[in-house]
């Protein structure tokens, strides 16, 4: 048993199938889970699981996956931005939904002509997101006050203060539908036909989220910026020492979240309605929110989680063919996200202890007194494992 | 705010000479003070509706959910985990408090499923925070998004084939029994009708909290002393708020840091299950997506606001129940004239700051801030609609900027604990 351990733990090195280990053990955990309430609820699991493949996997359900993917990764990378500083940007709900209305209320006035007003909605949704997420910022650093509650009151301050801006300033009423005036056609980007055997077109902004992945990548790991970002969110004090004013940081790790959390409405605005209306996606925030963490924060993890998560939305309606409620998705999203982080906890624990035993044996082999037993070698090998950590 | 809970547990060694302390009389006469405030702006601007009956009925209903929520947060927090979940938690606890209800056709049977609904929320937060030491925050954050699905899809199987019940919502829920001083409502009632100044508003404040009480809410109101007896004047209070504060510390005395920390955890739950089953069958009666309207958010609110204390939470509750009811009730008219009533509490502030505090440069912002605020509130004639449904949070939000400064979290609030760590 002992020698099963030691295997274990100590010399089989760890390589990087952990971390993919961890999610798709927590997707087929979450697929048991759904199985057991749809079979306490007397449905059928392996029909509503085959239902969910079957459609997700024909090509207009493909193209509607990857148009709600693109919404749904840029707001996971907006999260992410916060939580690699160790900020948790829970109000990029607000900051989307704001930025989209101002954004869209310039764009339909058309200011300037064509491919200029399509830079002015950008532009002003990305400046509309830094402001809102920079209240939450500067709160922080000058009051001390939680950018977890902040932001969530930041929330409901915006749903108040849209709806207002929306009845009483931008609105126009188009039968039932209140919304702002349409984005003029000049300034749309078009969409593109990449998946074949469907009229449905892919929007073109899936480039700007590609685009923006790359930039997160590039930022958080190849930029003196990016590094002191990762520092200060491993440990402060340790930031601080080397001369990284925390203080600067949040606000403008704050203000980079909000600003690309404005970029979340875009594919509505300049790809699909082009308006703001009483029908813009709502909670996209918390979408990525989930995401962010079902990715780990890398920007390949939540690019499949975002495909994931919208895979699941979008293929939800067809399970009410055979009988089954849509809800029980986002019972199967939920249990996905707590068994992820509760995996990717275990994984790094169990990373931690086998080091710890591969220190502590090489350092009993190297000197005598730590002698064959293993017991001097281990505390001092998981000492200098936590200092390094 | 009760007036040991400021008393006790001061940090030795801090200079309390100039610190302003709360005492039984002076929070009478603080109280008293705020009614003359508000009967002022009543006055002056005729908004009826700010110390009516039916405002702090309505205020003291909507402070129940609140301060359930938050007494949620104040024990796991104080065992030292951070329980955003609790949103999750009273989602839970509406919808299970009506099921309870509808089953077994009692009111307190759903009050009893609803605690049982929140306590499973705080099983999985349990599970994940204390036995596998995930991050509070996003354990919290995946629970609030568990507790809706959850609860959709339930009542999509369940409530749907109900007479009266459909997708989204319950069927009526059984009623739950009132209390009230009736030999107290018709003088009363009389004296609020004369709309005289001070005293008519008192009339009104002691017929809302006298007439038509539901026993929840007594329930509760229970529960916030009893909360102080608990975690202050008890040996299990004592360990757990221990386990907040120096985990290892707690260890190396004996304490199972995990139990505590669990038994926080589902107390917590309980809580803000009781908060959910209040919306849903006394403020409601009737459960609906979406109930809860990030009430469980601003019960966390209204503990940082009381400073992690039991007394210091109900005051936080109270403001923002009062503040909720008041968009309800001539939403734009009362909330205008509360604008009226924070102009005049800042310009109090800022006489304080100068006379008793001797803070010139405090006083000044607190001043300006006074006259901007009175400034807005003499231009316009009412808050926009839209405005008024966002009072408490943005309340929230200036009340924790203005006080954040002075509140002292438990020191090991969020951190992480494993057992063996210590060295």
């Amino acid at each position: 048993m002992t020698g099963f351990l030691d295997r274990l733990f100590g010399r089989v090195r760890l390589g990087g199938w952990l971390a993919v280990a961890a999610p798709v053990l927590a997707i087929v955990f979450a697929v048991l889970i759904t199985s057991v309430v749809l079979l306490v609820a007397g449905k059928p699991p392996v029909e509503a699981f085959t239902t969910l493949a079957d459609y997700g996997t024909q090509p207009r359900t493909m193209v509607l996956i990857l148009n709600s993917g693109v919404m749904y990764y840029i707001s996971a990378l907006a999260v992410a931005v916060g939580f690699r500083m160790n900020l948790f940007n829970i109000g990029v709900d607000g900051q989307y939904r704001i930025a989209a209305l101002v954004a869209a209320a310039f764009g339909g006035a058309a200011l300037v002509p064509g491919v200029l007003n399509t830079v002015l909605v950008i532009v002003i949704a990305m400046a509309v997101g830094a402001l809102w997420a920079a209240i939450a910022g500067l709160l922080r650093v000058t009051r001390g006050v939680s950018e977890v509650i902040s932001t969530i009151m930041l929330n409901a301050i915006a749903t108040g203060i849209g709806s207002w801006l929306l009845q009483e300033h931008f609105g126009v009423l188009t039968g039932n539908d209140l919304g702002t005036r349409p984005i003029p056609e000049g300034a749309r980007i078009p969409g593109m036909p990449l998946v074949a055997g469907t009229p449905l077109l892919v929007n073109g902004l899936l480039v700007l989220a590609v685009v923006l992945g790359v930039a997160y990548y590039v930022l958080l790991s190849r930029t003196r910026f990016g590094f002191e970002l990762r520092a200060t969110g491993k440990s402060e004090t340790a930031a601080v020492a080397s001369g990284v004013s925390v203080k600067k940081m949040i606000v403008v790790t704050m203000v980079m979240s909000g600003a690309v959390a404005g970029l979340i409405g875009l594919p509505e605005l300049l790809g699909a309605s082009y308006k703001y209306s009483n029908n813009f996606p709502t909670g996209l925030g918390f979408t990525g929110i989930a995401i962010a963490l079902l990715g780990r924060n890398h920007p390949v993890g939540m690019a499949v989680g975002a495909l994931l998560w919208s895979f699941l939305d979008n293929s939800s309606n067809q399970l009410q063919l055979i009988d089954i409620s849509k809800e029980i998705v986002q019972i199967m999203q939920g249990v996905i996200v707590l068994s992820v982080i509760i995996a990717y906890e275990l994984v790094h624990r169990y990373r931690i202890v086998a080091d710890q035993r591969r220190v502590g044996r090489q350092l009993a082999g190297s000197d005598g007194p730590g002698g064959g037993n293993g017991g001097n070698g281990d505390v001092s090998g998981r000492q200098a494992v936590e200092e390094t950590a | 705010m009760t007036a040991t809970d400021v008393s006790v547990d001061r940090p030795v060694g801090t200079p309390a000479a100039q610190r302003f302390r709360l005492s039984g009389p002076v929070l009478l006469l603080g109280l008293a003070g705020l009614v003359v405030v508000l009967s002022l702006a009543r006055v002056i601007t005729g908004a009826n509706d700010i110390t009516s009956a039916g405002t702090v009925s309505a205020a003291l209903g909507l402070a129940v959910p609140i301060g359930l929520a938050g007494l949620g947060g104040l024990w796991s927090e104080r065992a030292g985990v951070v329980n955003i979940g609790l949103e999750g938690m009273m989602v839970l606890g509406t919808w299970f408090g009506a099921w309870g209800a509808l089953q077994f056709h009692s009111p307190w049977a759903g009050v009893l499923a609803g605690a049982a609904g929140g306590a499973l929320g705080a099983a999985i937060h349990a599970v994940a925070t204390v036995t596998f030491g995930v991050d509070h925050i996003i354990s919290g954050v995946a629970i609030n998004i568990v507790g809706v699905g959850f609860t959709e899809y339930l009542s999509q199987l369940v409530f749907t084939d109900m007479p009266g019940g459909g997708t989204k919502n319950s069927p009526q829920l059984p009623k739950m029994g009132t209390v009230s001083l009736s030999f107290l409502n018709d003088p009363l009632r009389t004296v609020e009708a004369k709309h005289w100044f001070v005293v008519s508003d008192f009339a009104g404040v002691l017929r809302g909290i006298t007439q038509d009480v539901s026993w929840f809410t007594i329930l509760a109101i229970v529960l916030v002393p009893l909360s102080f007896y608990v975690l202050w004047r008890t040996a299990f209070g004592l360990r757990l708020r221990a386990c907040g504060e120096r985990p290892l510390a707690a260890e190396s005395l004996g304490v199972n840091v995990y139990l505590y920390k669990w038994a926080a955890v589902i107390v917590s739950g309980v809580l803000a299950g009781l908060g959910g089953a209040f919306l849903s069958l006394v403020a409601a009666g009737i459960y609906r997506d979406g109930q809860t309207g990030g009430r469980g958010y601003i019960g966390l609110a209204a503990m940082i606001f009381g400073n992690w204390r039991p007394g210091g939470l109900a005051g936080g509750a109270a403001l923002f129940g009062y503040t909720d009811a008041l968009q309800l009730r001539q939403g734009g008219v009362s909330v205008h004239a509360l604008l009226l009533v924070v102009a005049l509490l800042l310009v109090a502030v800022a006489v304080y700051q100068l006379v008793r505090q001797r803070r010139g440069g405090a006083a000044l912002i607190t001043g300006v801030v006074a006259i901007v605020v009175f400034m807005v509130f003499a231009v316009t004639d009412t808050v926009p609609e839209q405005f008024t449904s966002f009072t408490p949070h943005l309340t929230t939000l200036l009340v924790l900027s203005l006080a954040s400064q002075r509140l002292r979290m438990p020191a090991a609030d969020g951190v992480p604990y494993r057992r063996g760590q210590a060295k």
